[in-house]
């Protein structure tokens, strides 16, 4: 809210200096966001006035002025269409200075020297108005300096109140706070009934009470439009962040600042019949005076007459009841709406017009017969008019009820953590009219308050305190260390450190991404075809409108960034959610690969991926530029999987993202807990990717899971290699040849090596040759060669009849 | 030929000598068995009784110091060929050696550690929840009902299942008074996602780490004291905190607050827009709303709470000066912090 420095002064005349009074404002909780001045510099510039106007003789839109600056008087060529005998104006002498430090000279125009400059309020920073000279109301005599005739020593200043703070809103609300702050009352303007003129009346309906429990309305004939506003009025609404119109809407809109009462006013020529409060009909619709068509339904509060809508109730007034200069009669509106009616339908159809914003958090429900009455006073002042009588609809059983709100001084202290007196205590409640009625002594002192109608955030005893601790200073409050149980926890051997994942993918070298949990869903579709991603309604952009089932598109994003910007070897990880949003037919709280699905069938899922592309070196002098292949991305996998120590195992995948013979899935414990590989070159040409990209995506819980590690008995006995080279079919899998000896020898095999595998020349190209080394131990005697030589025999013969392997 | 001359010789050809083969060829010549002083030695006996024993030991001290040369010329000489050989292996030493160099964290994750250090050490526990939230504990569990205009504080994306995406941590603490009673002291720390367009200092998605504290006795000095100690913790300096009074649904009564700027130390920068101040955190004492509807009773218990921007800390600490950088990752960008 921006209001107007000066004017707040003149209610409440404190000493403090602009930024003491800013300072005391946010540390009240009433946020200053900005404090800026309300004229631009000048100097030199002082009120004059236009003795005579005549044409120019060699320029047609040029006028010569005779201008009064006090001192005398000086001819001025003037371009402004509004220039006329008799006018007070701003008047820039000869060797004045503007804003934007534009010196004034004397100046010769089309043969005509012209002594000096009559300014727009734009050329002076008051305001946007360009179209001709400032306009001042009588009073100043000519030559007194403009800034003094316009008190132009003020700022606006703008707050950033919080919701709770709709009291606030209004020049009426922020005197009371700086009033209380300051221990400075407040003198309010006198506002008296005006008496009516005219028995002209309006007639109202109110057909929900609910929404609307107070209205207000009043018709005042005869009121001349054209007449200008005057300049002081006109002043507080520009430095209150509001442009001036006409007297009409000036009226209301000042009214709305002063008291924080949002009015509407109609032209009455305009309305039919009589106004009814109600709900909308399906199929109704509203131009609003912002030109926009709005559809209404049952679920919006109207102003309606017999022809249909004319308003949303508290929000925006209707184009075809709308006062414009033609307009003589009015119909005034003054009403208490109902908070969540008038927040619902701002938010529905994005206005948060002044009054919407106002209703929205509260105004005060007792305010509206004063409101009117000062509206009508000021209105017929300036444009004159014909008050008629105020006619009220109001449903007591709908207003807003005075809460009743008890403050224990034991709790307030124990919820503040140190002892306020009871003395300032009641100084604060008191100032802040909530009218506290004490009982019990010093020690245990109980107030009792009851909410006045401007607060709509006092209900419960903490609300109390909160305004009391608000006054009394948040910075008067001594910090202390909460001191608290502190139990010990248990060690976790079941799970590794919580950094260990991340910290080992460093020292591989993979650089952590943060990507966006909303990607394209073109990309999604192209990493996930079987995805079906959660859709966000509204998304920042169309780029980030769904919701990741994996990291692989933030990361395909990240690796194509990088390659844009010439980085030749990437190496990115991302652990973070995905989401599978399941379907109504998979049960809830199910286990699955995925972890345990929600209520809603929604699966959250923390996953840890990685993408790899480029050299598997950093460019150097000792190491080849040979490009990353499968087996770097299964090396880095089978490093995290070490770290928990459990059973590992790979299957060939079937998955459409990843080329089939170069992926695998990873199974921990038989259960697969991820996948790994390289792109499917479809997908790289999809993607627009070169060649070589290999990703893995991991569980992130079943990378984080820990085996418990216990020490065996160590054998002392000497331990015996033997090698030997197979020939088996092409198809046979090295985790294969080695579980099944491993299945034939039991404990007696301490070690397995398969340590070379060659196809080419000399082999059968159906077959490769595979070389494994074969270590014996016994736990507690020399093995024999004849032993060890039963044991390979064995082997063989297993491998034979599982594998169809021979020795080659 | 003389001892002397004898001797004088063999010096001199042992001197002579420059490797290993030529110092051998020269003991043998002198020393060997047919060498020139053995043959010499054999000849005393040939002399009378009364020269024999001075001959003789003149001819064993030649003979001793020659054998003595031959040894000190072949340690120089083993010498000399080691050094020859060490200089043949010598490797430019400014050559980098061969590792593959370690990646980096993301300075995000860095920074979240840095806050889980300090309150772990305090004995918070850090606890996380799911990202994709109904309403309830989004909203409704933290006295946020539907047409509260506090909702328009938050610009919420909605997803087609009937679930948003958090806007805050704060469900997190609805989520753990759930399912503890107190004593409750924890972190939660995660993502939060809102409808904000990209810029230097805006994110749709961006991290946020929330503290609960629920107890009995716990009081607003509790909070301060928690905040103040955080932020001096994090900041590594003892940086005025300012609190002021503010608004949530969920605390009552609330605070903002404000930490002297790190970057001018209150003089006023553009950093903070001159006021001395950054705006870090909010926090407050826990509604009793949100404890009842916890089932917590909130006659015997109170709490605080407290959240903050993760990006925000993070592009502080670091002097990230545009938050884009910090989803955009770039290579150029993540290697700073390795």
């Amino acid at each position: 809210m921006k209001f107007s420095e000066q004017w707040l002064r003149e209610w409440v005349p404190v000493e403090s200096s602009t930024s003491q009074l800013c300072e005391q404002l946010t540390n009240a909780g009433l946020e200053v966001d900005s404090v800026e001045g309300v004229a631009g510099d000048f100097e030199g510039v002082v009120v004059a006035r236009i003795v005579a106007v005549r044409p120019h003789p060699h320029a047609a839109k040029l006028a010569v002025c005779e201008v009064d600056d006090g001192s005398g008087t000086v001819d001025v060529v003037c371009g402004a269409p509004n220039v006329r005998a008799g006018m007070l104006s701003a008047f820039a002498r000869v060797g004045a200075v503007l804003p934007g430090d534009v010196k004034i000279t004397r100046a010769k125009l089309h043969g005509i020297e012209s002594h000096g400059m009559l300014c727009s309020a734009d050329e002076l920073d008051l305001g946007s108005d360009a179209d001709g000279v400032l306009e001042l109301d009588d009073g100043p005599q000519p030559g007194t300096d403009l800034r003094g005739a316009l008190a132009l020593d003020d700022v606006t200043i703008d707050l950033d109140l919080t919701p709770n703070r709709g009291d606030a809103l209004s020049i009426r609300g922020l005197a009371r706070e700086v009033g209380v702050l300051n221990g400075v009352s407040v003198s309010a303007p006198e506002i008296s009934p005006v008496a009516a003129t005219s028995d002209a009346v309006f007639p109202v309906a109110v057909e929900n009470p609910t929404g609307c429990p107070r209205y207000l309305g009043r018709v005042i004939e005869g009121v001349d439009i054209v007449r200008p506003t005057p300049t002081w009025m006109r002043e507080r609404l520009r430095r209150s962040g509001l442009r001036p119109i006409d007297p009409i809407v000036d009226v209301t809109n000042y009214v709305l600042l002063e008291l924080g009462q949002p009015m509407h006013a109609f032209d009455l020529g305009r309305l039919d019949t009589g106004i009814v409060v109600r709900n909308g009909r399906e199929g109704e619709s509203l131009t609003l005076l912002d030109g926009t068509v709005v559809e209404v339904d049952a679920d919006v509060l109207l102003i309606t007459d017999a022809a249909g809508p004319v308003a949303i109730a508290g929000v925006m007034g209707g184009e075809r009841s709308g006062v414009g200069p033609t307009t003589r009669n009015i119909f005034l509106e003054c009403a208490y709406f109902d908070p969540g009616t008038v927040s619902a339908t701002s938010r529905r159809y994005d206005l948060n017009t002044d009054a919407a914003h106002r209703y929205a958090r509260g105004v005060d429900y007792r305010l509206q017969a004063n409101a009117v009455e000062r509206a009508t006073r000021l209105l017929v002042d300036i444009a004159g008019g014909r008050p008629g009588l105020v006619v009220e609809t109001a449903s007591d059983g709908h207003l807003p009820r005075p809460r009743t709100v008890t403050l224990r001084k034991a709790r307030l202290d124990r919820l503040v953590g140190e002892e306020i007196p009871v003395a300032e205590v009641e100084r604060i409640l008191d100032r802040l009219e909530l009218a506290p009625s004490t009982s019990g002594n010093l020690d245990d002192r109980t107030w009792t308050v009851t909410s006045p109608s401007h607060r709509f955030d006092i209900a419960l005893e903490e609300d109390l305190v909160e305004e009391v601790l608000r006054i009394h200073g948040y910075d008067a409050v001594a910090s202390r260390v909460p001191i608290v149980p502190l139990p010990l926890g248990r060690a976790r051997v079941n799970e590794l450190i919580d950094t260990r994942v991340a910290d080992l993918l460093v020292d591989l070298g993979y650089a952590e991404a943060i990507t966006y949990s909303f990607v394209d869903p073109k990309l999604a579709d192209v990493l996930d075809p079987n995805g079906k991603p959660l859709t966000v309604l509204n998304p920042v952009s169309s780029e980030h409108s769904v919701m990741r089932t994996s990291l692989l598109p933030g990361l395909v994003a990240a690796l194509r960034n990088n390659l844009a910007r010439r980085e030749g070897r990437v190496r990115l990880f991302e652990t973070g959610q995905c989401f599978h949003p399941g379907t109504d037919a998979e049960p809830q709280g199910e286990d699955d690969e995925h972890g345990v699905r929600d209520a809603a069938g929604l699966r959250q899922v923390t996953l840890c991926s990685g993408i790899l592309f480029g050299p598997r070196e950093e460019e150097s002098w000792s190491q080849g530029d040979a490009g990353v292949d499968f087996f770097d991305v299964k090396g880095d996998v089978e490093r995290l999987l070490a770290l928990g120590g459990r059973s590992i195992g790979f299957a060939r995948a079937a998955d459409p993202v990843l080329h089939p013979g170069q992926s695998a899935v990873v199974l921990v414990d038989d259960t697969a807990v991820g996948r790994f590989g390289r792109l499917h070159p479809e997908v790289e040409n999809v993607l627009e990717l070169p060649s070589g990209v290999y990703v893995f995506e991991l569980d992130a819980d079943a990378v984080q899971a820990r085996r418990r590690r216990r020490h065996g008995t160590l054998s002392r006995q000497p331990a015996v290699r033997r090698d030997m080279a197979l020939l088996v079919d092409r198809a046979v899998s090295a985790q294969r040849i080695e579980s099944v000896v491993r299945k034939r020898l039991g404990e007696i095999l301490a070690d397995f090596a398969l340590f070379d595998v060659y196809s080419g020349k000399g082999i059968d190209s159906n077959e490769k040759s595979v070389a494994i080394g074969l270590t014996f131990q016994h736990r507690s005697r020399t093995l024999t060669d004849a032993e060890i030589s039963r044991y390979l025999d064995e082997a063989l013969a297993e491998l034979s009849a599982e594998l169809g392997a021979r020795l080659r | 030929m003389d001892v002397d001359g004898i001797e004088k010789a063999a010096l001199a050809a042992i001197d002579a000598a420059t490797d290993e083969r030529s110092l051998d060829d020269a003991r043998v010549r002198f020393l060997g068995r047919k060498g020139e002083l053995t043959t010499l030695a054999r000849g005393l006996g040939r002399m009378s009784a009364a020269e024999r024993p001075a001959a003789g030991a003149a001819i064993n001290a030649a003979k001793e110091r020659v054998q003595s040369a031959v040894e000190v010329r072949r340690r120089f000489l083993d010498t000399q060929q080691l050094e020859r050989e060490l200089a043949q292996e010598a490797v430019d030493v400014t050559l980098p050696g061969r590792r593959r160099p370690g990646g980096s964290l993301h300075p995000i994750t860095m920074t979240f550690r840095r806050i889980e250090r300090i309150f772990e050490a305090a004995g918070y526990d850090v606890v996380s929840g799911p990202e994709i939230e109904d309403e309830y504990h989004n909203f409704a569990a933290l006295n946020i009902p539907a047409d509260h205009p506090a909702r328009a504080m938050h610009d919420t994306l909605y997803l087609d299942n009937g679930m948003l995406l958090r806007t805050h941590t704060s469900p997190v603490q609805v989520r753990v008074m759930e399912s503890q009673p107190p004593p409750i002291r924890v972190i939660c720390p995660g993502r939060v996602y809102r409808k904000d367009n990209v810029d230097a200092s805006h994110s749709p998605m961006f991290h946020q780490v929330e503290g609960l504290v629920v107890d009995e006795g716990i009081a607003f000095a509790d909070l301060k004291g928690a905040v103040v100690d955080f932020v001096h913790g994090f900041f590594e300096q003892d940086l005025a905190v300012r609190f002021r009074p503010s608004y949530f649904p969920f605390t009552e009564p609330s605070a903002e607050v404000d930490v002297q700027c790190v970057h001018c130390l209150g003089a006023g920068c553009r950093a903070c827009a001159y006021t001395g101040w950054t705006e870090v955190l909010g926090c407050g004492m826990v509604h009793p709303n949100v404890l009842s509807m916890a089932g917590i009773d909130t006659e015997r218990f109170t709490g605080f709470a407290f959240g903050f921007g993760v990006d925000r800390f993070a592009t502080i600490f670091y002097e990230i000066d545009d938050m884009r950088l910090l989803f955009d990752n770039e290579l150029r960008f993540l290697e700073q912090f390795a």
